[in-house]
């Protein structure tokens, strides 16, 4: 018995080092660059001069909702309809929504781009008929479209998958005993699938609010998100502390509405699982 | 009812597609314009292989994403092991939350950290340290690392624990049992794993953007350049091929697959990372 306790401590060894170096530390060095000045004594000015940025947090976070909420607008219908599908269907109207999952962002925001751009198809289109160009690119609109389109199969996954395991029991007696078909929905399905609601939302929130991508192609550079702000410190101005500083308070940000969320679904969601 | 759902699911899996199909579409234009469509040709994609700044960054993406899986299915495959074994309930909390930080942090996050250790290390006169080939494979390997964890962990719980003790009745030594038994029932795992991690590895731009130099660049991170000023139709081709590759990657998975199980890691993947 001995024996095997050595190999089970040994068998962790290289993933703890690992996780030391290379997950831990570089937090810590977020925490101390974020804290000290570029001569590297201790200061506040950092988190404190970050007022400065307080409409860049303002306009991400406003970005990001509005694109979380038409994701979970678009998507929750869509879960709930290809959950009610023969399962053959529903298996192939999985791997349509996967596929687009496996596609590069950059490839997918490049692709909308092609569509929305001056020269592109939709203003080619709208020339022809002489409706002449229209700017899309630019604007607000343009930005949270490209969340929307990027994120939205990370919103309907998970509520697809927490649909689809509900029992269509669950629905022919709610509309045996008198429920309609909106009450249906208000009343059954949505709250047996908070749980994939909560994972929906995250996934689409947190890389909506951290992106730069999006931002620079469709936004035409007019929009400066968070994900902007810190790229351009640590990559372009050599301003790490200020970056380091903007990046901590986004973390902790995300991991506030995150746990606010996780304990907002556990108060009755437990039971509902088993 | 019927007819409204089926509406509404057609319309937003065409607006899904819409932009990729097009995009797909006009790689094949000579013209390299939106307002013509001169005549279908392989103009672009000629134009692609022509470039050999892109064919080295498709070698170096293929290098680095089997290198970093196979290193962190490696290590990966042994930690869950080891976590499976843990008996403090306390213990194996803070290694599992600890292990899914790169999973839950926004990617921008991951990448900046790392950034700032290299820079930091690279202070250190001996280390050496300069942002390359060995950088991006210590941040590749480091965010593939809870999702190869994911996939093998359960295979450890869904295992027949009796096994293991009648392999270790029966006398063998505790690594020939995990070759000879654990090992083979948790393979689907483990293959799944690796197949994740060099999928992830291979798409990532958001880290390696923040941990590479100029002389070690993935495709990825070439397309960002490439994206940068201009529309090129030689980068719609290459989309486009990226599109067929993936394609062709899922139907292959599917039909080997048994049950699509494969295909549904990525989503495993995902609503795991949220529900933690």
């Amino acid at each position: 018995m001995k024996k095997r306790s050595f190999l089970e401590r040994a068998a962790l060894v290289p993933h703890l080092v690992w996780m030391i170096l290379f997950i831990v530390a570089p937090l810590l060095f977020v925490i101390y660059f974020a804290f000290t000045d570029s001569g590297g004594s201790f200061t506040f000015s950092n988190i404190t001069g970050l007022s400065n940025y307080a409409d860049i947090f303002l306009i991400s976070v406003l970005f990001a909702l509005i694109a979380t909420v038409v994701c979970l607008l678009i998507g929750y219908p869509l879960a709930f309809v290809m959950s009610r599908l023969k399962p053959s269907a529903q298996r192939v109207f999985v791997l349509l929504l996967m596929l687009p999952m496996w596609i590069s962002l950059l490839i997918r925001t490049y692709s909308l781009l092609a569509m929305l751009d001056n020269g592109g198809l939709l203003n080619a289109l709208l020339e022809k008929l002489g409706a002449g160009p229209v700017k899309i690119v630019g604007t607000p609109g343009a930005v949270i479209l490209g969340m929307v389109y990027d994120f939205l199969p990370y919103m309907v996954l998970p509520i697809y998958t927490s649909l689809s395991k509900l029992d269509n029991k669950y629905f022919e007696a709610a509309e045996d005993l008198g429920c309609n078909g909106p009450k249906t929905l208000f009343k059954v399905a949505l709250p047996l699938s908070k749980s994939g609601i909560i994972s929906g939302i995250t996934m689409v929130f947190v890389p909506s609010i951290s992106t730069f991508y999006i931002s620079q192609k469709l936004g035409g550079g007019r929009f400066d998100l968070i994900g902007d702000t810190i790229e351009r410190q640590f990559l372009y101005n050599n301003a790490r502390n200020i970056g380091a500083a903007i990046s901590l308070v986004m973390m902790i940000l995300i991991l506030i509405s995150v746990a606010v969320m996780n304990r907002f679904g556990d108060d009755d969601g437990g039971e509902l699982i088993v | 009812m019927k007819v409204l759902s089926r509406i509404y699911m057609f319309l937003v899996f065409g607006l899904l597609y819409a932009p990729i199909i097009v995009l797909v579409l006009y790689s094949f234009n000579k013209a390299g314009t939106f307002n013509t469509y001169s005549e279908f040709s392989l103009y672009w994609y000629a134009e692609l292989f022509r470039d050999s700044v892109a064919i080295d960054a498709l070698k170096n993406s293929l290098i680095l994403a089997a290198l970093s899986s196979v290193i962190a299915t490696l290590i990966g495959t042994l930690a869950a092991y080891g976590i499976h074994r843990i008996r403090s309930k306390t213990v194996k909390t803070v290694i599992n939350s600890v292990t899914n930080i790169p999973m839950m942090n926004p990617d921008i996050v991951t990448g900046v950290s790392m950034m700032l250790l290299f820079a930091a290390a690279s202070a250190i006169p001996f280390l050496k340290v300069e942002m390359g080939f060995g950088t991006m494979l210590i941040a590749h390997v480091t965010f593939n690392l809870p999702y190869v964890i994911l996939s093998v962990l359960p295979k450890f719980k869904q295992m027949d624990k009796h096994l293991t003790e009648a392999a270790l009745d029966l006398g063998c030594t505790p690594a020939r049992t995990f070759l000879k038994v654990e090992l083979p029932s948790i393979m689907p795992g483990v293959i799944s794993g690796l197949m994740l991690g060099f999928t992830l590895s291979l798409d990532d731009f958001v880290i390696s953007h923040f941990v590479s130099s100029s002389d070690f660049k993935t495709l990825p991170l070439y397309v960002y350049n490439q994206t940068a000023h201009e529309v090129k139709f030689s980068m719609y081709a290459l989309c486009a091929l990226m599109v067929f590759a993936i394609l062709l990657l899922m139907i292959l998975v599917n039909f080997a697959g048994s049950d699509g199980k494969k295909a549904n890691v990525k989503k495993h993947k995902k609503t795991a990372a949220a529900e933690k």
